[in-house]
């Protein structure tokens, strides 16, 4: 039992490699921040005590406390539910536009093709940051019409990849076989060729998501999205009073969270969809460069038939 | 059971229509097993295409493709389906790619059951291993579990045999369904293969470009050239009464077990593709019997000696041969 248990542990690092690991370690600890923040945040994140402003780290306040005094580390794990919310929110709506509209493209091809093609060409030449900034100048700052617009921008992001591997998959013998065994259009979309392409579809969703992540935390930066009392990590570091004033952990804190997000779900993104990195001359594997595209890799890691 | 007529069937390459097919006509009986004989490039993949309309985008297909006096042309989409679903079914070349990988064996095979008939999953489970066991594969119990690259190449196509009869078709198309296998496995397969079809009566077109494997296991054998058939006859005849110069050829350049290996004689030139047939016979210019008249109108497919040939020289040349 615990030697199977083992196996699969390295199964899953051998799959990862150690910056892959390392970055799955790192988004678990947010994601498990997240949900249990309520249990381990040692204060109210929105409740200030204005004579302890700017403490240092203490035991009551284990990484100090901001400007007007609320606990940063309750403000951090807090944050991490809104900060990680939104762009959850962002991949899952693109992706429920985006990946039929590419499948119904790559099926069926022709002016159907072009259709989808095009619109996905005319929603990428929009810059997601400006579409959020012109929905929020049209309805008002917030997290859901900044969630909306960037959604909507991330559709090309997803559906041009997926729509690329679909096609590729069309043409494919099996699903001739499968055509002509009777099945239509989605049950063959979904169950067969969707999930040929899954590591693909994971992999691109986990880098939209750390670009949804950067996106929310700097229209929130600017007050766009979430708003100020709330805790947030682009919020916090828009606090440029504590700066002003020479403390810094309380603006240092959330955005290293940000990077360190960000980063993993790329590096984790790279790692699913196949890419795999060569050795870094001087730092190994954990900092290595990707070279070859993940099909590639893919193809030359199949068993030989 | 299955007749096309007249079909001209043009592939759109890079703007351009290409014929593949051109005039092709073929009878297929109830029961019978029909070989498709014919060099790469001749139409033989293109026709099982056809017959199950499988043809790539901006294809243009014309005449008549009837299936128990259906048009299959002419079927809308779910009848299509229901024709693809139980009234035939293809057996590919390939297994390795026309399977899905990312799929169990026993979902492969059970998955039109399950799907297309809503058999249950524990019944479809059963059926398949059945299915399996019928196509010769032990174990089918483990084997339902694994993952197509679990399983060997000839293992694979035994699986594709047993997904294909799961459906229970009266027609079975199969397209070269041995070339990707080991020489060994070939002769299990097509063992298998014969076997089925004859048990339940199946009608089967076996396409291959081994002239003698389709004798051995075919009632009727079709010669195809340059996107057309060029003679029919019965398997038993033709390796003696071979009436076209093409099949002729082909005949002659066999090599024989019980001979010592000499050069062996090959048809001059090389095979031509539909698109480069002229208006006269596709095989004029490779032909030793061309005459005028061959380069300036395209014979057509007629009764000669008990099968069908495609030839405007036939009764002079089997008269010289003879004499």
């Amino acid at each position: 039992m615990r030697n199977k248990k083992q196996g699969r542990i390295r199964a899953v690092y051998k799959w990862l490699g150690p910056s892959g690991t390392l970055a799955a370690l790192f988004l678990l600890l947010m994601v498990l921040a997240a949900v249990f923040a309520s249990v381990l945040a040692p204060a109210d994140p929105n409740t200030g005590d204005l004579l302890n402003n700017y403490q240092g780290s203490s035991a009551s306040h284990l990484l100090g406390t901001d400007g007007i005094g609320r606990d940063i580390l309750s403000r951090l794990l807090y944050g991490t539910r809104t900060s990680l919310l939104g762009p959850a929110l962002v991949v899952g709506v693109s992706m429920a536009i985006g990946i039929p509209l590419a499948l119904l493209g790559a099926w069926y091809g022709g002016v159907v093709d072009s259709a989808v093609a095009r619109v996905l060409d005319l929603v990428y030449a929009l810059p997601g940051l400006l579409l959020a900034v012109l929905t929020v100048a049209l309805f008002g700052p917030g997290l859901t019409p900044a969630v909306v617009a960037l959604s909507i921008a991330y559709v090309p992001f997803l559906a041009r990849i997926v729509r690329a591997a679909a096609r590729q998959q069309r043409v494919s013998p099996y699903v001739d076989a499968l055509a002509v065994q009777g099945f239509g259009v989605f049950r063959i979309s979904v169950r067969h060729i969707l999930r040929n392409i899954a590591p693909v579809v994971l992999g691109q969703a986990a880098i939209a998501f750390g670009y949804a992540l950067l996106d929310l935390a700097s229209l929130s930066y600017l007050g766009l999205a979430v708003q100020a009392p709330t805790a947030d990590w682009g919020v916090m570091v828009s606090d440029t009073d504590a700066l002003l004033k020479g403390y810094s952990t309380p603006v240092l804190l959330p955005g290293l969270l940000i990077v360190g997000s960000v980063l993993s779900l790329t590096v984790l993104g790279a790692r699913i969809s196949g890419e795999r990195p060569e050795p870094h001359p001087l730092f190994g594997r954990l900092f290595g460069r990707v070279s070859g595209s993940g099909s590639e890799r893919r193809a030359a890691d199949a068993p030989a038939s | 059971m299955l007749r096309l007529r007249d079909v001209d069937v043009a592939l759109n390459v890079e703007g351009r229509m290409r014929p593949v097919l051109t005039g092709l006509n073929l009878d297929l009986a109830e029961g019978e097993a029909l070989g498709l004989v014919g060099e790469s490039g001749s139409g033989k993949s293109m026709t099982v295409r056809t017959i199950t309309r499988l043809l790539p985008h901006g294809a243009r297909v014309s005449g008549a493709v009837e299936f128990e006096g259906r048009d299959v042309l002419a079927m809308r989409p779910a009848e299509l389906r229901a024709f693809r679903d139980s009234d035939v079914g293809v057996v590919f070349q390939d297994p390795r790619a026309a399977i899905n990988p990312t799929h169990r064996i026993g979902d492969f095979v059970g998955e039109a059951l399950r799907v297309n008939r809503g058999v249950s999953k524990g019944e479809a489970a059963r059926r398949s291993a059945e299915l399996l066991a019928a196509v010769g594969i032990d174990d089918a119990e483990r084997r339902l579990r694994q993952y197509p690259h679990e399983l060997s190449g000839g293992m694979l196509q035994r699986a594709m045999i047993a997904s294909v009869l799961a459906a229970e078709p009266r027609l079975i198309l199969a397209d070269e369904p041995t070339t990707a296998l080991d020489v060994t496995i070939q002769a299990e397969v097509v063992g298998i293969l014969d076997r089925l079809r004859r048990e339940r009566a199946l009608s089967m077109v076996f396409i291959t470009h081994d002239l003698d494997l389709a004798l051995a296991v075919c009632d009727r054998v079709a010669v195809m050239y340059a996107g057309s058939v060029v003679e029919v006859r019965s398997a038993r005849e033709l390796h003696d009464t071979a009436r076209h110069p093409y099949t002729i050829g082909l005949l002659g350049s066999r090599p024989a077990i019980e001979r010592r290996a000499e050069r062996l004689t090959a048809i001059p030139g090389r095979p031509v593709s539909a698109f480069e047939a002229g208006p006269g016979c596709a095989f004029v210019s490779r032909c030793a019997f061309a005459q005028d008249a061959c380069r300036a109108s395209r014979p057509r497919l007629e009764a000669f000696q008990g099968g069908l040939v495609r030839c405007h020289r036939v009764e002079e040349i089997h008269e010289h041969s003879v004499v």
